[in-house]
């Protein structure tokens, strides 16, 4: 470890928050990297898992596998019980109308790519779905592709100079031939929230739907889609403390139940013959086959060990965590010019994912040592390359903070960042 | 860690051999890693076959950076069969723990502690895609 020393604030300002408690759940912590404490400071790209979370897994594979609305038995009425009950978790985190609402996918790409293939399926060349400079991959080429097989046009709403959803030209770009705006909720490079109330206003204004991709959004607590007045929201089991493999898609009811299926197959039908086929109902209309059952159990648990946490707490300590990493960075620049903040400087509204540029240094080189002091972080274009020409880079480091990342873990990510500056830029 | 990181790499990096565009190339390929946005350009003259002139622009890692600049500084003479026979030679290097190449080709030791970190051997490995891609444009 460094000598030199950026800053080491001690003991947790926010002291109502007992960060350590939080942090004792989660077993990830029990183990070393190369004789070094972990420091995980890469959440926004997948969230380590509480013991709950495991625990209720391994006792649904142990105690209760079996596939889900299919047969009679025993345990098949368990697994059933147990897959809709997190649905139903899933729909009060989500603050929707009904668990009919709750459409388990793969993920977020999963999600959106569901909206792309089922509504996208209903557009007609020449209509227009707008979307923005700051997405993420996942939901800018599903767009491209029914561009590509429809005919539709894309519209971009721009990137602002702190990386948020710029809706300066939001009246211009929405036209009545508007049939989606499908935007982040806050944003996976620069942690920018995206103002969601202008949006839904200029879609209701032409008739169009809203689509939020909330996969930053939703590790940080409840969402409320009714407030919100979107038609669609999609986030990950990963990233919110759950399994891999799942993920969810909310869909307003009267606008799921006019949706075309997406996939063919089993669950979703309610008769076959050989000429044709009925569907079933919303949400299993958008469910072929056997979802994932134990991920999607565990994605429950997940959301209701969140819910059970401080996280009002929780919310002033990122916070918190979130201004010690952009002054530290500041401090290490000290006025040279060198690191620049992809982000908004402000700390309210803004997710906590903290990305910067340093000239010179590519973010591979500048993970790869501080992976040396055990901190583990993102480096590279995060699926967002077209921010990232926005910005003129072809990549920025991100270091993303959770519930559980304690003053350790910024110590630890501001010293090593200091000491890869004076290796590569001495 | 800091081993991916000796004095030669980052001599390499700091100070790359061959660094810029060529007017007038012959051939000439942009490639992009995907994984991590590095982005190499090689442009190459050829004469009889065999490379007269190279040049490259990295926006890349350390690694990617030195790997250009000792490719462009050992590549004069070289045709397309002697590139992808270095460029297997130091894929098996890193992935296979064989031998480190011969002749003018060892500089390339200097990359042996990358084939502990298989999420970087594309960054070692992208110039020489892009000069073979480069030579096979002309072709």
């Amino acid at each position: 470890m460094s000598n030199s020393k950026v800053a080491n604030s001690g003991k947790d300002a926010t002291s109502a928050y007992n960060v350590e408690a939080v942090r004792a759940q989660f077993p990830i912590f029990e183990r070393e990297i190369d004789g070094q404490p972990l420091h995980y400071l890469d959440n926004a790209a997948t969230a380590q898992t509480p013991r709950a979370v495991l625990d209720a897994v391994a006792v649904h594979d142990s105690r209760h596998r079996a596939n889900v609305m299919r047969s009679i038995h025993h345990l098949a009425e368990e697994a059933t019980e147990a897959f809709e009950a997190a649905r139903g978790q899933v729909a009060q985190f989500l603050n929707a109308t009904s668990p009919t609402e709750i459409v388990f996918t793969s993920g977020t790409t999963g999600a959106i790519n569901l909206v792309a293939h089922a509504f996208g399926g209903t557009l007609q060349p020449g209509d227009e779905v707008v979307i923005s400079q700051v997405e993420h991959h996942s939901n800018i080429v599903p767009w491209q592709m029914v561009r590509d097989r429809i005919g539709i046009t894309l519209r971009v709403l721009s990137a602002s100079a702190d990386g948020a959803v710029d809706l300066a030209a939001l009246q211009a770009i929405v036209t009545p031939r508007t049939k989606l705006i499908a935007v982040t909720h806050g944003s996976n490079v620069s942690g920018a929230m995206t103002n969601v109330a202008p949006i839904v206003a200029a879609a209701r204004a032409v008739g169009a739907k809203v689509l939020l991709d909330g996969a930053q959004r939703a590790p940080h607590g409840p969402i409320d889609v009714q407030a919100l007045g979107v038609d669609f929201y999609g986030f990950s089991s990963h990233k919110t403390f759950g399994p891999n493999g799942v993920g969810v898609l909310w869909g307003r009811s009267e606008v799921l139940d006019a949706l075309p299926p997406f996939m063919g197959g089993g669950e979703m039908i309610r008769t076959v013959t050989l000429d044709e086929t009925i569907y079933a109902e919303p949400p299993h209309r958008f469910e072929a086959g056997t979802p994932p059952i134990a991920q999607a159990v565990g994605l429950g648990a997940a959301l209701a060990w969140l819910c059970a946490q401080d996280l009002t707490g929780a919310a002033r300590h990122e916070q918190r965590l979130t201004g010690r990493l952009i002054d530290g960075l500041d401090d290490i620049d000290n006025n040279r010019g060198l690191i620049r903040l992809i982000g908004p400087r402000e700390l309210d509204n803004r997710l906590p994912v903290v990305s910067f540029a340093i000239e010179g240094l590519h973010p591979h080189d500048i993970c790869q040592l501080l992976d040396g002091h055990g901190v583990a972080l993102r480096g590279g274009h995060h699926c967002a390359q077209p921010l990232m020409d926005f910005f003129g880079l072809t990549g920025t480091t991100r270091a993303s903070v959770a519930l559980y990342n304690n003053d350790g873990d910024v110590d630890a990510f501001l010293n090593g960042l200091d000491d890869v500056i004076k290796l590569l830029k001495p | 860690m800091t081993n991916l990181y000796q004095k030669d790499v980052l001599h390499h990096a700091a100070a790359a051999h061959r660094a810029g565009r060529l007017d007038d190339p012959d051939g000439s390929v942009m490639l992009d890693n995907p994984l991590c946005g590095d982005r190499v350009t090689i442009d190459i003259k050829l004469s009889d076959g065999a490379i007269s002139d190279i040049a490259h622009e990295a926006k890349a890692c350390v690694l990617c950076q030195a790997s250009a600049s000792i490719l462009c500084d050992k590549a004069i003479g070289a045709d397309a069969s002697t590139l992808e026979n270095v460029q297997s030679q130091i894929s098996a290097m890193l992935k296979q723990d064989a031998p480190v190449p011969q002749g003018k080709w060892e500089a390339l030791s200097i990359f042996l502690p990358v084939a502990d970190h298989k999420s970087r051997h594309a960054c070692v490995l992208l110039p020489f895609e892009a000069a073979i891609n480069a030579l096979r444009t002309v072709d």
